[in-house]
């Protein structure tokens, strides 16, 4: 076995100096009758060469030979190599939460950057060093907006993204705060009179930046209605891309932003992992779950990085803990760090406004076979269109190794227009051909 | 614009007072820690230059987004992200990557954390297109290969913990306590009464009353004996039936195998609760006890601890949750099932009505299913167990080789795991945090220190199984010469680490005026 370095004579040598007779020996503590007396039923050893065939053959009953035309809450994006090689650096990815400061510089320093690139996309004060991911932020973000205000109820949006919606539920089911989930109109944005009827009482609203269906919402508005009712405004992001093209959720009264940030240099990975991020006003920042790192002095005076305010957590506070969040997603996280380094001032913008022309081109190109949007709000890089039987439609080019988009009667299936809705992504990874063949592939 | 906070790196100043220099008169460490060249690096902001980019991007052929976009919400490009070259970029984390100390570095005896090797293979493995590309919403006939992967990973993690089924979608070790509790209040539900609180050791790590109160519980702290373990009759006082679950790390964190828990595990289900395993030290039982016949009826294992995924810096990790059967109906969605030839995820509620819902954003941290699933398929039934015995060897030889120069508050046999204190060096003011920081010195990562809490000066050491004997031996003489040290040298280790990119850094500082991003002239602290 590659991974054990023992040899007999040293595992003699060490149960002499353990003072036990055999390795059995050492497990006297655990009374016999518990104890396993047969091999476990698991499948048998492979060496590397078998085991590499056998992942092999799993990864190739898999459909990736173009990029899917699916985002709904995981997009498909260009990561530069130049990401995964750094990733790959052992002294990156081998270590664990820096709780050793003066051996985890490099850890610390990447962590900040990546507070300050949440800090600066999302137009808020302060950011932790990441969350499992954007559903599970913005559960949390919940949680912490009841902590804030003292009240109970979580008002939401019908376009938030509904997985998200569902996490956020069971989140709260055990503590009994209340959803009240309000629906969007025509243009696929949040219904304001319905949120106005709403918002009284709640510790917070919940709107999508953009939304589920790829709509910019209407989160200025929602976000007025809900300092007037001394709720909180969450913005939900699920395509972090989108901020470097529209205005930053804190710039638009949001005073919470929470999503993932899964498309600055995250493989799709099958939707995990990726970073869920989270950020807020300074105010705010003892309510804040999860690690965090700061500046700080050695005693040198030189400028270093640690771990703070840990008394917000659970290893300080145990049940009076913010959260019980401990282990994050701190090398997604330096994914995302890494990449958008790569980009920058100039390449996010350009990014962005790349996903924005795709989208276009989506558009216009099924415009040309028939298919028209669903909703007529504004959108960034991912649209709903009306092909008509949206099941259908994926099934058939699934045959054709295409991913078309997810049917939006998943989670809408008694809305007018929900039979037809196919929710599609066009990002800088479909080039105007492939999206070409995809319209005339969606309408013979 | 290039260093706006006027930060400028001393490097190569004062000699004296660098870390570096101080330490570089000294012998190489017993880790092989040598001085040696490092390099400062600015923050990402703190340099560069106006227009330079590190990506390669086509250019858009439309118009311009204020065709569409109302321009109150347009932004143009964003002050103060980077612009640097991708050598710069690349130069950066390459030099930030040198400060940290890795497994692929050194021991890194992280007690409770299981820092094992992280195969080569499996971050491989996780790389095949079929699976990193793979759109986690793709049609059901694109993502085979990942349903049979978790399949037969589910399977596979049940049989481990002895156990009916299990959930894969918990991202961490507390993410699966807070899902694991949502399990067993929703059956507690299902009868009528969901109870109001939970019994913890005072041995627990802190998730367990942070999870338990994110479940609306009360926490009931249980003191452990004197012989580190807990006892039947403390369960038995504390045990009624508004009790929903207690929750046991099995080996505790002391490395004690709790070895009354058949009989704590009856004493709770005679009273209508529930046992929930922490099994972040499943190490130590793979392959030789298994949760389920021990009594548990909920185990979270941490697949980035037990099955050698990466850690990364702080995750990602995977919590997968095993459970008994009683309980299975009541796992969060999706799971995986057979269907006709193929595999299908059920994500309806319609099909598991008791299902507690659903807990992440898609199916969980599949990427390190793939990993999880290489090294299972790698190690099979008895690799699996000598992985377990293995690491109770190290750990055992660890244990002996440190008696004597530290003090061992619990003399009870231990397993994977072994706590020493530092009140051995309390005479010559040393504490755990110097020994700590000394072995930075010598190129080890420390110990867990100043946890379990019922150990006061803790250092906590889990060596893992894939540390041969010779790196045992030098972390042992590294500790005992750090416990010489102690006697001879006070002051040396108080100053330590010598060797480190940065010496200790002032933390009450960084907690009391927190600065916790970048901004144009930022002072640190």
């Amino acid at each position: 076995m590659r991974y054990h370095p023992h040899t007999a004579a040293d595992v003699q040598e060490m149960l002499a100096a353990a003072g036990a007779p055999s390795v059995d020996a050492l497990f006297r503590s655990i009374p016999e009758p518990l104890r396993l007396a047969r091999a476990l039923d698991v499948p048998p050893a492979l060496d590397e060469i078998s085991l590499s065939r056998e992942l092999g053959r799993l990864a190739a009953r898999n459909e990736v030979s173009h990029p899917p035309f699916v985002g709904a809450g995981c997009y498909p994006h260009h990561v530069p190599p130049a990401v995964d090689q750094l990733l790959l650096r052992g002294e990156f990815f081998t270590a664990y939460t820096p709780y050793q400061p003066e051996i985890s510089q490099g850890t610390l320093q990447a962590l900040f950057e990546w507070q300050t690139f949440v800090c600066l996309l999302t137009g808020l004060e302060v950011s932790n060093a990441s969350l499992y991911d954007g559903a599970t932020a913005t559960a949390e973000a919940a949680l912490m907006a009841t902590r804030i205000t003292g009240r109970r109820r979580i008002v939401v949006s019908a376009a938030v993204h509904p997985e998200w919606r569902k996490v956020l539920a069971s989140y709260l089911r055990s503590t009994h705060d209340e959803i009240v989930t309000i629906p969007f109109g025509a243009d696929g944005r949040t219904d304001l009179d319905a949120l106005r009827r709403s918002v009284d009482g709640a510790a917070a609203v919940i709107v999508g930046w953009p939304n589920f269906l790829g709509v910019l919402d209407a989160l200025p508005e929602a976000a007025a209605l809900a300092r007037e009712a001394g709720a909180l405004t969450i913005a939900a992001t699920a395509e972090a891309v989108a901020l470097g093209l529209i205005q930053p959720p804190g710039a638009l009264g949001a005073d919470v932003a929470a999503g993932s940030f899964q498309s600055f240099g995250n493989p799709l990975s099958f939707g995990g992992p990726a970073p869920g991020y989270l950020a807020i006003r300074e105010a705010h920042v003892r309510q804040m779950p999860g690690r965090v790192c700061g500046a700080t002095v050695d005693r040198q005076g030189r400028r270093g990085f640690a771990l703070t305010l840990s008394t917000r957590e659970q290893h300080i506070r145990r049940e009076k803990a913010t959260s019980n969040v401990c282990t994050n997603a701190g090398l997604c996280a330096l994914a995302s760090t890494i990449h958008l380094g790569l980009l920058g001032r100039r390449g996010l913008a350009e990014l962005a406004r790349l996903n924005f022309d795709r989208a276009r081109l989506l558009r216009d190109a099924m415009a040309e076979v028939g298919v028209r949007p669903v909703f007529d709000g504004p959108f960034f890089n991912e649209l709903a269109l009306d092909v008509g039987d949206a099941e259908e439609v994926v099934a058939r080019l699934a045959r054709r190794g295409l991913a078309a988009g997810v049917p939006l009667s998943r989670w809408y299936p008694d809305a007018p227009w929900s039979r037809g809705a196919l929710l599609s992504v066009a990002t800088e990874l479909h080039d105007p051909e492939l999206i070409r063949l995809f319209a005339r592939a969606v309408r013979p | 614009m290039s260093n706006p906070t006027g930060w400028k790196p001393s490097v190569g100043a004062s000699p004296s007072a660098a870390a570096g220099a101080a330490g570089a008169g000294e012998p190489p460490g017993l880790g092989g820690a040598a001085p040696g060249l490092a390099h400062e690096e600015p923050l990402l902001f703190e340099h560069g230059s106006r227009g330079r980019c590190g990506v390669s991007l086509p250019a858009p052929v439309g118009p311009a987004p204020a065709a569409e976009i109302p321009a109150a919400l347009l932004r143009g490009p964003i002050d103060g992200l980077p612009e640097l070259s991708e050598l710069e970029v690349v130069r950066h984390f390459t030099r930030l990557s040198t400060w940290n100390h890795g497994i692929d570095t050194g021991l890194y005896p992280l007690g409770s954390c299981t820092m094992k090797y992280n195969p080569r293979s499996s971050e491989a493995f996780a790389r095949l297109p079929g699976f990193a590309g793979l759109h986690p919403l793709a049609p059901a006939t694109h993502v085979q290969g990942a349903l049979e992967l978790m399949y037969r990973l589910e399977r596979a993690l049940s049989e481990i913990a002895g156990m009916s089924a299990t959930s894969l979608s918990p991202a961490a070790g507390a993410h699966g306590e807070l899902t694991g509790l949502m399990v067993i209040r929703a059956w507690h539900q299902s009868r009528g009464n969901p109870r109001r609180k939970v019994l913890i050791p005072d041995t627990a790590h802190g998730t367990n009353p942070a999870s338990a109160a994110l479940n609306g519980y009360t926490c009931v702290e249980l003191a452990s004996g004197p012989d580190g373990r807990l006892h039947p009759e403390t369960v038995a006082a504390a045990m009624d039936e508004d009790v929903a679950a207690i929750m046991v790390t099995n080996p505790n964190t002391l490395g004690i195998f709790e070895s009354h828990i058949a009989e704590i595990a009856a004493i709770v289900h005679g009273r209508g609760g529930l046992v929930y395993g922490d099994g972040a030290n499943m190490n130590a039982l793979l392959g030789v006890a298994r949760p389920g016949d021990l009594g548990f009826d909920v185990i979270q294992y941490n697949l980035h601890k037990t099955f050698a995924t990466p850690h990364g810096g702080g995750g990602p990790g995977a919590g997968p949750v095993a459970v008994t059967g009683a309980l299975a109906p009541f796992l969060p969605l999706p799971m995986v099932v057979e269907d006709g030839p193929g595999f299908r995820l059920v994500t309806d509620p319609a099909e598991r009505p008791g299902s507690v819902g659903k807990i992440h954003g898609f199916w969980g941290n599949f990427g390190m299913f793939v990993r999880a699933w290489a090294y299972l398929r790698e190690l099979g039934p008895e690799g699996l167990r000598a992985t377990a015995e293995l690491a109770v060897l190290n750990a055992a030889y660890v244990r002996a080789g440190l008696s004597g120069a530290y003090h061992l508050p619990y003399p009870t046999d231990s397993l994977h795991e072994v706590v020493f204190d530092d009140q051995a060096q309390k005479a010559a003011g040393i504490t755990t945090m110097d020994v700590a920081k000394r072995l930075i010195d010598h190129g080890f990562h420390p110990p867990t220190i100043y946890f379990p809490l019922v150990v006061h000066g803790a250092l906590m050491i889990e060596p893992t199984e894939t540390e041969s004997k010779e790196a045992l031996d030098a972390f042992i003489g590294a500790m005992r010469a750090i416990a010489d040290e102690a006697r001879t040298d006070p002051d040396r280790l108080r100053a330590a680490p010598l060797r480190a990119f940065r010496s200790r850094l002032d933390e009450t500082r960084a907690a009391r005026r927190p600065v916790l991003r970048w901004t144009p002239g930022m002072q640190a602290g």
